[in-house]
């Protein structure tokens, strides 16, 4: 367990989080900017040092302020990966790679020299200077220095938010591969909802500088009453299966606890994790079953909970569909006309499965 | 050539207090200059302005000041003497503490704009991957501060070989002891011998020049005074 809890005051500005979460997988701290993601970050490699409370990671004590503990940040094992890659501009790549390394006793280090390079592919930057590489080479160096620096944790401070669209898809194929084969815990800090989507088992919602809420990803991206579901991209997250392939119409199909969605891939071996997310826009209802729509999923649920949104044009609907929560947003109009409220029985139609890989 | 062995002695002396003065300037303001960049403490704008009091002042004040604190009454007289040191008014001893504290200015500014510039998410870095603070301030802060350091030498160095009114106040005009450049310039001219004054001066502008020029060179964007 990481077990964390900081009470911190700026002018204008208090934290006073509190959170205990898994010691290993991805834990997303994710809230709106200025929210203190990136404070409650900064305390636990303590590099805040007016922030009170206390820091356990696993069976270490890094701090605990009410038994005087404080273990400086070079002292604690920690990997530290900042918006900017922050890169030592005096040094070339291979130099910054062995910046940490060499300070790591070797009995303490986990992973090896080759296998890091190896993993994030620095081996072909490994001569140049960090001035002469693009913005995602930069970060892939500086993911590769954290590791090389042997953490028990590994803090990602919205590693990829100073990327463009196309450099950012260029590097989470490298954090993916970071958090399968690896096993570092990651706290990674963000407020984009597609990449949390995609990385993380764990989530911490921050807001105001307090934690609102937290639990696994898949379940509190299903609920109505936490700030994601007002997210324009709000939607369900789901960890299925892969299972048969049909080979007529070239689609997949995946398996999850509530049923099967089809989708547009190539075949898989069966029974690989895949993960999917249904925004809840892509999400329509209907009281019968269409067999007359070209919409290929299409699920049998029940409506649980309403919310609003933030559109008051748009309602949230939270459905159970066969035990899997699904979230739909429509019109307060449609609901009006179809007549639908908590306890209705509805068809769900998927329009778009987005596959997170 | 009407440069007299007299000269080649106020060279070479100008040229040996400004190496000695710039090697001890150089370890003095470097910590100096990191405390003034990092700390919060309220003595900052004071320990600010002292450092840069010889920037308004007029060198003969400072140098009168000097004299009298180094004079066998002041206080660095009674301590120099206590040591064993004698006097140091009058001395080249004298000369290199009295430029030590004249050209500080221009080797802390640089130097701390330097330390200032990197920031301190350089240090951050360096401590998150293990790097004590001492190491993280000779492996990282001190190499990103290379042209600030290197500006400051270059202008300590300049500056402490053009000085004149702090030289004249506590050194007098000794030959071989504290008989520098400046001053020669000022007795050939006391004497009307110009030829050898525009020898002197005119080899101390064009040193000058190229000096400045080279720093401007490496470094255009860098805004000095």
């Amino acid at each position: 367990m990481i077990r964390a809890k900081f009470d911190l005051a700026f002018s204008g500005f208090t934290l006073q989080a509190q959170m205990d979460v898994a010691a290993q997988g991805v834990t997303a701290i994710f809230g709106p900017s200025g929210c203190g993601k990136s404070t409650l970050l900064r305390c636990m490699a303590g590099l805040e040092h007016s922030a009170s409370g206390y820091l356990h990671v696993n069976a270490e004590t890094w701090q605990d302020d009410a038994r005087g503990i404080f273990l400086p940040t070079h002292r604690r094992l920690l990997g530290f990966v900042f918006q900017e890659p922050s890169l030592f501009p005096h040094i070339d790549v291979r130099r910054n790679l062995e910046f940490g390394y060499v300070r790591t006793p070797p009995s303490q280090r986990k992973i090896s020299w080759e296998r890091t390079v190896d993993l994030l592919d620095v081996g072909p930057l490994l001569h140049r200077m960090p001035a002469g590489l693009s913005g995602g080479e930069k970060q892939r160096v500086a993911i590769a220095r954290a590791i090389l620096a042997a953490p028990r944790l590994l803090l990602m401070d919205e590693p990829l938010a100073a990327l463009d669209v196309q450099r950012k898809r260029e590097i989470l194929p490298f954090l993916v591969r970071v958090q399968r084969e690896l096993s570092i815990p990651i706290l990674y800090v963000s407020h984009h909802v597609e990449e949390v989507a995609q990385l993380a088992e764990q989530l911490v919602l921050l807001r105001d500088g307090r934690v609102v809420a937290s639990g696994p990803l898949t379940q509190m991206f299903a609920r109505l009453d936490l700030p994601i579901a007002q997210d324009e991209d709000a939607g369900v997250v789901l960890d299925t299966r892969a299972a048969a392939y049909d080979e007529r119409h070239h689609l997949l199909r995946l398996d999850f606890s509530g049923g099967q969605v089809y989708v547009a891939r190539p075949a898989l071996a069966p029974g690989q994790p895949v993960r999917l997310r249904i925004q809840a826009r892509d999400v329509s209802l209907a009281l019968s079953e269409h067999h007359d729509s070209s919409i290929l999923n299409r699920f049998r649920a029940t409506v649980v909970e309403l919310a609003s949104a933030p559109n008051p044009a748009h309602a949230m609907v939270r459905l159970d569909a066969g035990g899997t929560v699904l979230l739909a947003r429509v019109t307060q109009r449609s609901l009006e006309q179809l007549q639908i409220g908590v306890g209705s029985k509805v068809w769900a139609q998927v329009k778009t499965v987005a596959l997170m890989e | 050539m009407v440069i007299s062995p007299d000269d080649w002695s106020a060279v070479r002396l100008t040229l040996a207090l400004a190496t000695v003065v710039t090697v001890l300037l150089l370890l003095i303001a470097i910590p100096i200059a990191w405390w003034l960049s990092h700390t919060k403490s309220a003595w900052r704008g004071p320990v600010s302005a002292v450092i840069t009091l010889p920037l308004v002042l007029p060198p003969t004040v400072l140098g009168f000041y000097l004299l009298v604190a180094m004079g066998s009454d002041g206080p660095i007289g009674r301590l120099t003497q206590a040591l064993g040191l004698g006097v140091l008014a009058f001395r080249f001893s004298g000369l290199v503490v009295a430029s030590v504290l004249y050209s500080m200015p221009f080797v802390v500014q640089p130097i701390r704009n330097a330390f200032q510039a990197s920031g301190r998410r350089p240090l951050e870095v360096a401590a998150c991957l293990h790097a004590r603070p001492v190491d993280a301030f000779f492996s990282v802060a001190l190499p990103l501060a290379r042209p600030g350091l290197l500006i400051g030498a270059i202008l300590g160095f300049a500056h402490t070989m053009g000085e004149f009114g702090v030289v004249l106040m506590i050194g007098g005009n000794i030959p071989g002891q504290t008989r520098v450049l400046s001053m020669q310039i000022y007795n050939h001219v006391e004497a009307l011998e110009y030829a050898q004054a525009h020898w002197l001066a005119g080899g101390l502008l064009v040193v000058s020049f190229v000096v400045l020029v080279s720093i401007y060179l490496y470094d255009p964007k860098r805004r000095m005074f």
